[in-house]
């Protein structure tokens, strides 16, 4: 690990550990406890997207097998929490590993479009199996998580346990990255023939990888369930797995911090228009929710002009030379400007 | 430079809108609704909350809630769960309600039901489904204001037995209208001694039902029931006909929107449903007690939206008179309304609600008229 991911994970910290003084009201809280779940599954899909260069726009599924696992298996087999959650997380590595040994073998809109059709299946299976799922009625009544009979029943202890989760799989990410598994990934990414005549088993380190993404995904769906205590196919259809690629798209594939914008980005610009909606109403201008996608749009058009590497990097960037411009202003040498 | 002044206004324009200051006057009164106006479902919340508006507008106009201001606060949930709890959050502790009406999904209702009962805020759903507020035991603070799919499939049956009908074959759709229909329809069955032959469903985005309808021929059915609330239910009626079978095809109350009867066309004719006495307003008889509701809705709304008055919209319309009249009674404290929701009795465009500890509905299957098709109109079934 690097120095700069220390920090960067300190500071998440520090701002994790402070927010709910901050935010004041436990309603925020419930709106970032959404986007910690988005953070980890984008942490997950970004080793696989950004990193390893393989795109799955079915990451929506892995979350579904991870939170249709915690609901069944507490509601109808009365098992405990954490050992459903750990049998969707098994469940979600094995469809991986069996959906990953055909589709790894495909490149670009090929991979894209398996990727989709696995979620399309995922999707039909849980509003057809009615028997297991529920189908479109869904499963109510899922307990709360506890640890050691502390039960997570409020907005802060949910938030600090989904974000102490997020912290914990972003550390094992980053560290992931700067290990040599990580540097043979970028290989990957750089080209499979070159990384192949350097020694690397590609065709086992894509799917090894996809195996740990979909268990991140997988996560996420079983906090999800265990939160919002009832769960229907609709969270998981295709266009949430579209939505999480965004995410990742719009922070910055090529680098881990650059999700976790994204996913913090676009969990939060729905508050956000919402808010602006209510400024707009208060000041006498009638605001249709239509806009929304309107202004999701212009964002997004916005970013992939001006910022086509993600806001991370692109932002880094500006301020960098931002900075170089008033260094020569200042009559200093403008070196760092790039 | 240029991108850098596009970037410094965005963000000035972003920094303009926060400090917005919406301040409320401390002794209005704050009801929160949840509609799905966009999205997948927003058929059911259009009206929703164009009715929330016009009811609120014409309460206020009469003096408020004892002389305090009903002030609304409508969110939209696009018909999404993850929305649906963030909406209720937002309207339990920022804004502060002391009750909340909606959601317009069974869906999206379900996912902010354990909210709401650890809020212990009173919820008054605009869903059909009936588990929502079954078992009330488990549903304190939960009610809602469509008649129960259960009380349809009773209709249903009823109007069977009365045909000597037995067998029969189900059709539904796979969304949760349809789901819920078809556990509600198999469950009642064996209490009126109704037989189901075959059992077939549909994907909502579907456009030809003909393998399904072979299915239930063969299986030797005498009616049909169809139960969906999408617009694919109205190629059912167009199958039956291509398949010249002759025998009666039911809807269920999704069908109650004029728009599925003119897409089934000549084919839809004669086919019966139960729904409430809203869509065949006309026909209803001048001394039944709802008809005044009905027809002082209908024509408010549609000279106020110029829109087709739809069901939908009058569950709205039901739930906040049925809210309203109770802080009339017991002012803006959430467990004084839920206790006097609980005693009500109202009559509203669904039908004569009556609520009780063990029924957090309040309605019965008289809610429910038997309606046909006649000339591309809803008329009631006088057989």
């Amino acid at each position: 690990m690097k120095i700069k991911d220390y920090i960067g994970i300190g500071i998440l910290i520090i701002v994790i550990a402070a927010m709910p003084d901050l935010v004041g009201n436990d309603y925020y809280l419930g709106v970032l406890i959404f986007t910690a779940f988005n953070c980890l599954t984008c942490t997950g899909l970004c080793l696989l997207m950004g990193y390893t260069g393989q795109i799955s726009i079915g990451h929506g599924a892995f979350i579904a097998i991870g939170a249709y696992s915690s609901a069944i298996l507490t509601t109808k087999l009365g098992w405990s929490p954490w050992t459903a959650m750990g049998c969707g997380v098994l469940l979600a590595a094995i469809t991986a590993v069996i959906v990953g040994i055909p589709t790894m073998r495909l490149k670009g809109h090929y991979l894209a479009m398996a990727t989709l059709g696995f979620a399309s299946i995922v999707h039909i299976v849980s509003v057809a199996a009615v028997d297991v799922t529920g189908g479109p009625s869904g499963i109510s009544g899922i307990p709360r998580l506890q640890i050691f009979g502390f039960a997570l029943n409020s907005d802060t202890r949910n938030f600090y346990f989904s974000w102490g989760v997020v912290v914990v799989g972003l550390y094992l990410a980053v560290n992931l990255i700067h290990s040599r598994v990580g540097r043979g990934l970028q290989a990957i990414h750089g080209s499979e023939d070159a990384a192949s005549s350097l020694g690397v088993n590609i065709a086992v380190d894509k799917i090894k990888i996809l195996v740990l993404s979909a268990i991140y995904a997988s996560i996420s769906g079983s906090l999800y369930a265990h939160y919002v205590l009832y769960i229907d196919p609709g969270p998981f259809d295709i266009m949430h797995s579209v939505l999480l690629v965004t995410m990742v798209a719009v922070g910055g594939l090529h680098n881990i911090w650059g999700a976790i914008t994204g996913a913090v980005l676009l969990s939060l610009l729905p508050e956000f228009l919402s808010f602006l909606s209510e400024y707009l109403q208060g000041i006498g201008i009638r605001y249709q929710t239509d806009y929304d996608t309107l202004i999701y749009g212009s964002i997004l058009l916005l970013i992939m002009l001006f910022l086509p590497e993600g806001l991370f990097e692109g932002l880094s960037r500006s301020l960098k030379s931002i900075s170089g411009f008033r260094g020569k202003l200042a009559g200093r040498s403008s070196e760092r400007a790039d | 430079m240029k991108k850098r002044s596009v970037f410094l206004l965005a963000a000035l324009a972003m920094v303009l809108s926060f400090s917005s200051a919406i301040t409320a006057m401390a002794e209005d009164i704050h009801v929160g609704c949840i509609f799905a106006i966009t999205g997948k479902a927003s058929w059911l919340g259009e009206p929703e909350r164009n009715t929330a508006e016009m009811v609120a507008k014409k309460i206020n106009a009469a003096g408020g809630i004892n002389g305090k201001k009903l002030v609304l606060h409508i969110e939209d949930d696009q018909g999404d769960n993850t929305q649906a709890v963030n909406a209720v959050n937002k309207l339990i502790k920022k804004d502060k309600v002391c009750a909340i009406i909606g959601p317009s999904t069974s869906g999206t209702s379900m996912a902010v039901v354990p909210i709401v009962q650890e809020a212990k805020i009173p919820l008054l759903s605009c869903a059909g489904a009936a588990v929502i507020v079954e078992p009330a035991s488990e549903r304190k603070w939960v009610f809602k204001t469509p008649q129960k799919d259960s009380d349809c499939v009773k209709r249903i049956y009823d109007h069977m037995k009365g045909k000597g009908i037995k067998d029969i074959g189900i059709i539904s759709s796979t969304s949760g209208f349809g789901d819920a229909g078809r556990n509600q329809l198999k469950k009642i069955a064996a209490e009126y001694g109704i037989n189901i032959v075959a059992d077939e469903t549909y994907d909502p985005t579907a456009t030809d039902m003909t393998a399904q309808l072979v299915k239930i021929k063969n299986a030797g059915a005498q009616a049909v029931v169809n139960w969906s609330i999408e617009p694919a239910q109205a190629i059912v009626p167009q199958n039956i006909k291509q398949l010249k079978l002759t025998i009666p095809l039911y809807q269920s109350h999704g069908f109650g929107n004029l728009k599925y009867a003119a897409a089934a066309g000549e084919a839809g004719e004669g086919l019966i449903f139960p729904a409430g006495r809203l869509l065949a307003v006309d026909t209803v008889a001048d001394d039944h007690p709802q008809k005044k509701v009905l027809v002082d809705y209908r024509n408010e709304y549609e000279s106020t939206y110029k829109d087709k008055v739809s069901t939908f919209g009058g569950h709205a319309y039901d739930a906040l008179y049925i809210l309203t009249n109770a802080m009339k009674k017991v002012g803006d404290d959430p467990a004084k309304i839920r206790d006097e929701i609980e005693k009500t009795e109202f009559v509203g465009t669904a039908g004569i609600f009556k609520f009780s500890p063990t029924d957090h509905c309040g309605l019965d299957k008289t809610a429910f008229e038997m309606l046909t098709v006649k000339n591309g109109k809803f008329v009631v079934l006088t057989e």
